[in-house]
């Protein structure tokens, strides 16, 4: 807890600390110098943290494309310019509209077919469990190098590339396993208790899952959901290499379109991150504290 | 793996008569268990087609000299069919041992796993500091903790667009270096400056998340060993050597093992810092996507192969890590 403490022995003192004159610190307080050099160095990394995205606020507000060279000339002329220009004149909103048809239609697919696996695996022994967990865990790691070529291959052949299906297809082969994953560990955090009473009270399985387990998993279905939303949102190979069409390139693909070889507009795309960045930083922000929870949850049980 | 839910089936279930004969065995157990079955239906079915299938389908292709030439295709109303022919581990043998296997595979490899366990040693070793520091009793420690988790909540796309601002030739890091009278190297054109901008923008990126996850364990540590641990007079590195880390096991085997594969996964990172132009800062997963679709003709034969190996390195890998945590006598949460 208090590995910077610098005067160590101080708060083993305390419960005999009465004859001695000092100030006798309690514990998981700290010298000054030590709160001094805790704050100083949460502010550093604070900074470096920040920097990056404030500088490229800051560089999407310069209105020339060469500004990021001469960052200072940007306060005399700091402007709009970029924004309105990327909204009104952009594929924008073609880029949105993909991005959010891909990202949400993998994210209900993900969590509607992972939901009863997760609450199977959470309760149940059958033939071939460990199996199953097995390649649920596989799945999460791969590569995306092993599934693009075929995955190509296939969609090419069912005139699936450059088209949203294909891509949510794609994600799901990740996202599936992972809500599965993820929902399982919410599972186990809710009683069995629960289910004896559903099923003591004769309801099947199924209808234990569906009345009483899935209301109580709202929270958990929401972190999955999440997951797989954000996860489908910043994907970058797949979207990059099955989008051919510049209307149905996802954010991921557009922002990258800003640069060629020939120009780089490097003002509207600063523009654009940012006014990426903003709502789903926010969300992040909103649920952040749930996700955290909900991916670590088994580690910290034990 | 998972020893928290067995007490669910083993309290329902117990111990059984002993075992009937085989034939028994199946229908009881298809009796027992197919509303089991019946739920994973949905996962089996979504897994057999979108992974197993196409892994399958993948493996045949790393097996033939499948190219972006001699595939079926169709080019407007014309359908060319597939001339591509099998020519057995001929790509794999390619590719470990044959000519300039070094500067196609084994350069690769190395960085690779240079590049997995530098990433994974600044993630760990920065976000169990910040963690430690956001753990003590400190004015202010919400808003350093918001500001601090800021580079996981951007999305990655979108940060290292902001990285390539900085780092580009006239970038504010140059000019900053130039000012301090410092060498300023040429970050996205030298490979080692590559490989270095690489690791240290995904370190940026991949710290916030071992921060927290890391956080939330040293919370679920209980004080009183602390307390105990002072009692018996232990200083500060002894309290964190023989309390913390202990405490910290079950959490730093998951978070490293997922930060393994994520940063050996890392695709997004490299391939939008450097684009097709830094051929010798490419980890394995971003070559082997070059290979299959950054160069002309496209070879899907053999970035098909690059990921199968990929694979295969990641399960031995695993099963190695899986079975040195349970020599610990430690499960991983995952």
């Amino acid at each position: 807890m208090t590995t910077t403490t610098v005067e160590t022995s101080a708060p083993v003192t305390e419960q005999r600390a009465a004859p001695e004159t000092r100030r006798v610190r309690r514990r998981g307080e700290n010298g000054r110098l030590t709160t001094l050099a805790s704050h100083g160095i949460l502010t550093v990394a604070s900074l470096i943290a920040l920097f990056p995205i404030a500088w490229l606020v800051f560089l999407s507000l310069g209105p020339d494309k060469d500004d990021y060279l001469h960052p200072g000339g940007i306060w005399h002329k700091m402007t709009f310019s970029n924004y309105s220009f990327v909204l009104q004149h952009t594929g924008f909103f073609d880029w949105m509209k993909s991005s959010l048809i891909v990202s949400l239609g993998t994210t209900a697919i993900g969590v509607m077919v992972a939901a009863t696996t997760g609450y199977a695996v959470s309760r149940m022994r059958f033939p071939g469990y460990k199996k199953l967990m097995w390649v649920l865990l596989v799945t999460q790691m791969f590569p995306i190098a092993v599934l693009i070529v075929p995955m190509y291959q296939i969609l090419s052949d069912l005139q699936l590339i450059d088209s949203y299906l294909g891509l949510i297809l794609v994600y799901c082969s990740t996202a599936v396993p992972y809500s599965a994953w993820l929902l399982k560990g919410y599972f186990d955090t809710i009683p069995f208790e629960i289910d004896e009473a559903g099923r003591v009270d004769g309801l099947t399985p199924f209808g234990t899952f569906f009345r009483l387990i899935l209301p109580l998993a709202k929270p958990g279905l929401a972190v999955a959901a999440f997951y797989n939303f954000i996860t489908a949102f910043g994907e970058v190979a797949f979207a990059s290499t099955f989008m051919l069409d510049d209307s149905k390139y996802t954010f991921a693909v557009g922002l990258q379109s800003f640069v060629s070889e020939h120009d780089a507009q490097r003002n509207l795309m600063a523009a654009t991150a940012v006014l990426v960045a903003i709502p789903v930083s926010a969300f992040f922000y909103l649920v952040q504290k749930n996700l955290v929870t909900g991916l670590t949850a088994g580690g910290t049980k034990g | 793996m998972t020893v928290a839910i067995d007490r669910a089936t083993g309290k329902r279930r117990g111990d059984r008569a002993p075992r009937p004969g085989l034939g028994r065995r199946l229908k009881d157990g298809y009796q027992r268990h197919w509303y089991a079955y019946a739920m994973i239906a949905p996962v089996a079915v979504v897994l057999g087609v979108l992974v197993l299938y196409p892994l399958v389908y993948g493996l045949y292709l790393t097996l033939t000299d499948a190219n972006s030439l001699n595939t079926a295709r169709t080019i407007g109303v014309n359908h060319i069919d597939a001339t591509y022919k099998f020519i057995g581990l001929d790509n794999y043998k390619d590719i470990l041992f044959g000519p300039t296997s070094y500067d196609r595979f084994w350069s690769h490899f190395v960085w690779t796993i240079v590049w997995t366990a530098l990433c994974v040693a600044l993630h760990y070793c920065i976000g169990l500091g910040l963690a430690l520091l956001l753990n003590q009793k400190l004015r202010g420690r919400t808003v350093y903790r918001l500001i601090l988790i800021l580079p996981w909540a951007v999305p990655t796309f979108v940060t290292v667009f902001g990285w390539r601002f900085m780092l580009a030739d006239g970038g504010i890091i140059n000019t900053a270096l130039d000012a301090l009278h410092l060498p300023s190297p040429s970050w996205l054109e030298d490979t080692f400056w590559q490989r270095f901008a690489a690791i240290m923008v995904n370190t940026w990126c991949g710290v916030p998340f071992m921060m927290v996850s890391l956080l939330g364990g040293l919370q679920s540590i209980d004080s009183s060993l602390y307390e105990a641990a002072e009692m018996d007079g232990a200083n500060a590195w002894q309290r964190f050597r023989f309390v913390t880390l202990p405490g910290l096991r079950s959490v730093s085997s998951t978070v490293v093992l997922l930060g393994i594969i994520w940063t050996f996964n890392q695709f997004a990172v490299i391939f939008l810092l450097f684009g097709n132009t830094a051929p010798d800062a490419q980890i394995l997963v971003t070559w082997a996507y070059y290979l299959g679709f950054g160069q002309q003709p496209r070879d899907f034969a053999q970035s098909a192969a690059y990921g199968i190996l990929l694979l295969a390195i990641l399960i031995v890998f695993t099963s190695f890590y899986r079975r040195w945590l349970n020599r610990n006598e430690q499960q991983l949460a995952i």
